[in-house]
């Protein structure tokens, strides 16, 4: 693999996790809660897609063969898209998708925080946004964590659901491959292993205040840096490609 | 109190144009017309989050999918900001909510029409938008202060909304051929209801009487409606688009565009709950509402708990 | 009993140095929702640098009925203006 094969994959990785789960966080749009929190997931769920829009951009350019950031997103199948899988999952309930974002800005806030001193600019410039994004959807989600984890009974029960599900997930998001080490010796990704224990340090307090119990789980799900997703991601993409799919000839 | 003589201040404010607010002492029907016309405005802008909404996962590219949510969920902001209007007059949103799922308070009838394409994303913020704005625009100078006010705030918004529904459909009849008979569907379909949305002719209107006295509304439905329909059937001839409507005609005396008459009777079955998606948009607000709830009570069973407050 | 959360008034400030002016309200449970919301729905197009927010039930108004007793006595107190005085001709403003 050459380190340009490796810079379009890793690219599409961190554009293919802003743009699904900003499309999933778009799904709370008119379905929130309360109308205040409505406007708060739909500006969030701009934020992913802005981002998305950024490095999708960039992996074109690095690709060179004359496509476009929605080239990218809408013309390609399940198999290669890299987003990890905790992002195509069902928005599920509030506390599902609370325990998603907190899972998710966790990890966004300490990796975009490395990315910002990347060797490469255009991520740098793209993570230095990214990053003053997260850390707000972090304090949101963490803040949120603690309403729903020390609320009520039936949130508690909610929360502690959502994040005993989600938990096997997580894995995925520290794996090193090819990609990453090729990245990672030229300055341009970070370590991942680092950002591991960053992000055990990061989220386990706030679970714990939020009364909390951290899971165990047998195994962590993988499959993602293959292309290798849940059922989830087809149904994803047959909505969001529907239109440039069914009339490949026209702009819109 | 001198209640003859607080009238009679409210009545002077009124001629000297000065806003109503919330503190004064205003006549009991003022703020019953108020809150119902006020939150009906509130609870459409919520309701048509749906009939786009409806597309946000499958708008075909990125930018299109981010001015998409970027203006739903101005939509939201501008519900909210209303129903902050609304309860400056007394009462709470809990209860405006309550009068939307009881069927006590009304929602604008064009958002019971179903969004079949995406060009009907282009029409609705081309036309139900455009028809919108003409209202608002002429609701800036309204006599309640913070109704006026929300509406100054809604306008600088929504000047956006209308512009990137128009683009769709001009980019769209630039585009194959399927794009442009896309376009003029969704032309034929929103037309007709987006004039409705100006209510009936003044001569049926039953509310316009003391909404005119009081400085609420400050014009008629026929008049908000010709100045939508001259601003847009140049708007349409632009891009190649047909008005649907063989009667549609310059008059060069009052110098404005003679129409067809509206099918009225459809304006009242879909008003009096028949219309495509009457029970979809409300079943769709009761859901998410109730499904909702735990959440709210989460959030204030630990405010409690905390009592930053 | 359902609840929409208590309501809360947003100030915001346009620019730093300028003042938090009142733009609306946000319901919310706590302060820091109450903060974030406002931030999510009044500062959406650049609108603020910082935003106050106060649990509505704190602000105390004044009654339209005692706005004259209140207002109405600084109308002829006109020797609180600077116009109100007569500057010698020739001399220079300060």
């Amino acid at each position: 693999m050459t380190n340009q094969e490796a810079l379009y994959i890793y690219l599409l990785r961190l554009g293919d996790n802003a743009l699904i789960n900003g499309h999933r966080l778009a799904e709370w749009c008119s379905r929130g809660p309360f109308l205040e929190e409505d406007l708060a997931m739909t500006n969030i769920a701009l934020d992913n897609i802005g981002r998305s829009q950024a490095f999708l951009k960039y992996a074109a350019a690095i690709d060179g063969k004359g496509k476009t950031e929605d080239d990218l997103a809408y013309k390609r199948g399940e198999r290669e898209f890299y987003n990890h899988l905790i992002t195509e999952l069902p928005i599920g309930d509030f506390a599902y998708t609370v325990a998603k974002q907190l899972i998710m800005s966790c990890f966004d806030v300490l990796v975009f925080t490395d990315l910002s001193n990347s060797k490469d600019e255009t991520i740098a410039g793209i993570a230095a946004k990214a990053l003053k994004e997260s850390r707000y959807h972090f304090v949101h989600a963490r803040d949120w964590s603690y309403r729903l984890g020390k609320g009520t009974e039936e949130s508690h029960r909610r929360y502690q659901n959502a994040i005993q599900d989600l938990w096997m997930y997580t894995g995925e998001l520290f794996e090193m491959n090819e990609v990453e080490n090729i990245l990672l010796q030229e300055g341009i990704s970070n370590n991942l292993q680092e950002v591991r224990s960053n992000w055990i340090n990061l989220i386990m307090p706030i679970l714990q205040d939020s009364s909390i119990r951290i899971p165990t789980v047998d195994y962590m799900q993988t499959g993602s840096c293959k292309g290798i997703h849940s059922e989830h991601l087809g149904h994803i993409l047959s909505d969001m490609q529907y239109l440039q799919r069914a009339y490949p000839d026209a702009k819109w | 109190m001198n209640t003859t003589l607080d009238i009679h201040s409210f009545q002077e404010k009124l001629d000297k144009d000065y806003n109503i607010e919330p503190k004064d002492v205003m006549p009991d029907d003022y703020r019953k017309h108020l809150i119902r016309q006020i939150s009906q405005h509130a609870h459409s802008e919520v309701i048509g989050m749906q009939p786009e909404g409806n597309w946000i996962s499958r708008a075909p590219s990125l930018r299109a999918k981010q001015i998409l949510l970027a203006k739903i969920q101005d939509e939201g902001g501008h519900g909210l900001y209303l129903y902050s209007a609304c309860e400056t007059l007394g009462i709470s949103r809990d209860e405006l909510i309550e009068q939307l799922h009881e069927g006590k308070a009304k929602y604008s009838n064009i958002f019971n029409y179903p969004s079949l394409t995406w060009a009907d994303i282009g029409a609705i913020g081309w036309l139900v938008d455009g028809a919108a704005i003409v209202n608002q625009v002429s609701l800036q100078r309204t006599s309640f202060g913070p109704y006026a006010r929300a509406m100054v705030r809604i306008c600088k918004e929504e000047s956006f909304h209308q512009r990137q529904g128009y683009e769709i459909m001009a980019t769209m009849m630039n585009g194959t051929k399927e794009q442009r008979e896309m376009a003029q569907d969704a032309m034929n379909r929103w037309w007709w209801p987006s004039l409705m949305m100006f209510g009936p002719h003044d001569s049926d209107s039953p509310h316009s009487g003391k909404a005119f006295e009081w400085k609420i509304k400050l014009k008629s439905n026929d008049e908000l409606r010709q100045k939508f329909i001259d601003k847009t059937v140049q708007q349409a001839e632009v891009i190649g688009l047909t008005i649907p409507d063989a009667q549609l005609k310059w008059n060069e005396d009052k110098q404005g565009y003679d129409h067809g008459e509206i099918n009225w009777d459809e304006f009242k079955r879909v008003i009096n709950g028949n219309g495509p998606c009457n029970k979809q948009r409300m079943d769709h607000h009761k859901k998410y509402h109730a499904e909702g709830a735990w959440v709210r009570e989460a959030a204030a069973a630990y405010a409690e708990t905390i009592s930053k407050i | 009993m359902d609840t929409q959360l208590a309501l809360w008034e947003v100030f915001i400030q346009k620019k730093s140095g300028g003042d938090h002016t009142h733009c609306g309200s946000v319901h919310a449970s706590d302060s820091a929702m109450a903060l974030q919301n406002a931030r999510d729905i009044y500062t959406r197009r650049n609108e603020g640098s910082s935003i106050w927010v106060i649990p509505s039930q704190f602000v105390t108004a004044s009654k339209a009925e005692d706005a004259d007793m209140l207002f109405d006595p600084a109308d002829d107190k006109i020797y609180r203006h600077p116009t109100f005085y007569v500057m010698p001709e020739g001399a220079k403003q300060i």
